[in-house]
């Protein structure tokens, strides 16, 4: 039970990351599902015609980084609402819903909190100091090489993890969908993903993540209000039957055992909440806006969808055990009670086939295709521009790099990043991936948040403490990651884990902090004391914005 | 080129006074929504079956629940409340400072 619960807690970390749910074992393949692939082309065709409207719009670096700071905030709202809402979170916490009851909730308290401290702390001068990527603001007073330099490896090891476990989980997804070929469905992902993003760049990833995020918060209400009007309406009676029906009887409204050791729980929040402040694609989003109070609206905007969301998935949750759970016809063998047919991650599908039809699920099901489409770009988008931006451009050329030139290694390095893609996509499928999605998050939160968090708010920070930091939060990460039973058994075959906890966030994050303190606080050169006067002007720009990198004037 | 204007901008008593409430204002919320929600975790670990109790006898609305949903709301209005007053009041005073800064290096 304790490991099933693990497992799923990892594949709902994915969730928040937008990871296509990475399902254990191989998929069954279903039969040709006509009406999701219909409407998934129309999906395709639309995108497509506004990738070749956002190619005429993208001239500059500016404008594919971050579509020319142009995007109002509640286009980003939108945008980073439809990064939060994934294929798994949709699937998988309907289906931790449906079979745990109250954990589902738990878990989409905890995806929620982190929004709101998000703001509070880091909004603002995410906006003010950032051009194009997070490294911006940790190499803004520091020295450019080497702080570039660990921040592009951090963001590109966090990118290529999620990519493994998107593309992993998309062939499945797609397979169970739509009855394609899974090497046809993650060459067809990655191929979508690099004519996106090449293209049409950041204004491309905005709008099809803004059409997704449109497309997923009215099919999920649909199916919501279709499935309540069974039960007039009325939550008291939704839970009345749905407990009495229930394996779990009332006990199903209390917290399993998923929480239940308080240094999992912690690290578990931790992971989520400050994993979120350091993943390179969700923090990009920050500077397609014109100034800091467009970057707070996208926030508030973005909360609201996610809340009402996650509500509206508690509640198809608790309609499908009713709905679902009663209907011979979603079981295997017509077995109720049995194995769900396509496993248990069907369960929102098969709700919306119950209460709308073979029309609602192929809508739905398109929207999950849809769904990973857009988290891939966003992804690639990050890396590539972790390469060019921060690698290329700065390191390699020493800002001596045309803006032509930039654009064109961004560009080779999203078709770069695709094929690496697809190729481990294929190599990796029969692997569970779900781990990868654990590792990614525990980079961001260990890695990338202390340094990113440090360099905005403590003067002290050096070029020696802030890689001290940052490599010592990555290597810990990974180290934890690795001796933990997700790697050491499940994956290598060892009899017992080294690390006892799967979550490396409260011991990984600490020690980034401490190794960025101490070697700052000893570091006496010459070079650490410019560093530090230098704060006082990178203060008052985060304060006021004066200096910010602004809209691009079209 | 506006290190001049930065230096302006930081001495002018009205810019701390704007660093000063911000930061008050941020860390304040911030806090309020790490120990509720860290408190409630706590109870979730320690004391599961109070998350299941219902509200009142007999009712289908149980603690965790109405609990749950009033940090959703309480949570989402404190950020509409940060970005009243930040999109207002603060950025009012930060453009009034910049402002000045800027008229006096011309």
């Amino acid at each position: 039970m304790r490991h099933l619960l693990t497992t799923l807690s990892l594949l709902l970390l994915s969730g928040l990351a937008h990871a296509g749910p990475a399902m254990e074992g191989a998929a069954e393949k279903q039969p040709l599902n006509m009406h999701a692939i219909a409407m998934f082309l129309v999906f395709v065709a639309m995108t497509m015609g506004i990738t070749y409207w956002a190619a005429s719009r993208t001239k500059s670096a500016a404008d594919f980084y971050t579509a020319g700071g142009g995007i109002t905030g509640f286009q980003n709202g939108l945008a980073i609402a439809g990064d939060y809402m994934s294929a798994a979170t949709l699937l998988g916490l309907t289906a931790m819903t449906y079979t745990q009851g109250y954990d589902g909730y738990l878990y989409m308290l905890a995806f929620f909190v982190g929004w709101p401290c998000i703001l509070f702390l880091m909004a603002d001068r995410l906006r003010n100091l950032g051009k194009f990527t997070f490294a911006d603001i940790t190499a803004y007073r520091l020295n450019q090489g080497k702080v570039r330099t660990m921040a592009a490896v951090s963001s590109l090891t966090v990118v290529c993890f999620y990519l493994i476990a998107q593309m992993v989980g998309a062939g499945q997804l797609i397979k169970l969908l739509f009855g394609l070929d899974y090497n046809i469905a993650v060459i067809a992902v990655g191929a979508l993903m690099m004519v996106y993003v090449t293209f049409g760049g950041m204004i491309a990833t905005t709008w099809v993540q803004i059409i997704k995020a449109c497309m997923l918060l009215f099919g999920g209400t649909l199916v919501m209000l279709l499935a309540l009007s069974q039960f007039d309406f009325s939550y008291t009676k939704l839970v009345a039957r749905a407990t009495e029906l229930h394996a779990k009887g009332f006990s199903l409204m209390t917290p399993g055992n998923l929480l239940s050791d308080p240094v999992t729980a912690i690290s578990l929040c931790m992971g989520l909440m400050f994993g979120t402040a350091g993943l390179p694609h969700i923090l990009m989003r920050f500077f397609t806006v014109t100034d800091a109070k467009e970057a707070r609206k996208s926030v508030l905007y973005a909360s609201g969808f996610v809340g009402y969301f996650f509500n509206v998935i508690f509640l198809m949750g608790l309609a499908a055990i009713l709905i679902v759970g009663q209907n011979p016809e979603f079981f295997e063998g017509g077995v109720v009670g049995g194995k769900l047919i396509g496993g248990g991650n069907m369960v929102v599908m098969h709700l919306a086939k119950a209460v709308g039809g073979n029309m609602l699920l192929g809508f739905l099901a398109a929207v999950a295709f849809a769904t990973i489409l857009a988290v891939v770009s966003g992804l690639a988008l990050a890396g590539a521009s972790a390469i060019s931006h921060d690698l290329y451009a700065r390191v390699i050329k020493k800002g001596s790099a045309t803006e032509a030139s930039e654009m064109r290694v961004s560009k080779i390095a999203t078709i770069g990043l695709g094929i690496v893609a697809i190729g481990l996509g294929i190599l990796f499928e029969k692997q569970n991936v779900a781990f990868m999605v654990g590792l990614a998050f525990g980079i961001a939160a260990a890695a990338n948040f202390p340094v990113l968090i440090l360099s905005m708010y403590w003067k002290g920070l050096t070029t020696k403490g802030a890689l001290a930091g940052g490599y010592a939060g990555l290597i810990s990460a990974v180290l934890l990651v690795v001796c933990s039973k997700s790697v050491w058994v499940n994956v290598l075959g060892n009899p017992a884990p080294l690390f006892p906890y799967e979550q490396p966030a409260i011991f990984a994050m600490p020690m980034a902090f401490l190794a960025a303190w101490l070697v700052s606080k000893m570091d006496g050169s010459a070079q650490a004391q410019a560093e530090m006067e230098a704060f006082e002007d990178q203060f008052v720009r985060a304060q006021t914005g004066y200096g910010a990198a602004g809209a691009a004037a079209h | 080129m506006s290190s001049s204007v930065y230096a302006r901008i930081r001495e002018n008593p009205k810019f701390q006074e704007l660093v000063a409430r911000r930061s008050r204002y941020s860390w304040a919320l911030s806090a309020i929504v790490v120990l509720v929600f860290y408190g409630f975790v706590m109870v979730v670990a320690f004391n599961p079956k109070l998350i299941g109790q219902p509200v009142a006898e007999g009712s289908m609305w149980t603690v965790g629940i109405v609990f749950g949903l009033l940090m959703f709301i309480c949570f989402w209005l404190m950020t509409a409340m940060y970005v009243h007053r930040a999109n207002g009041e603060f950025d009012n005073i930060s453009q009034d400072v910049v402002q000045a800064a800027w008229k006096e290096s011309q």
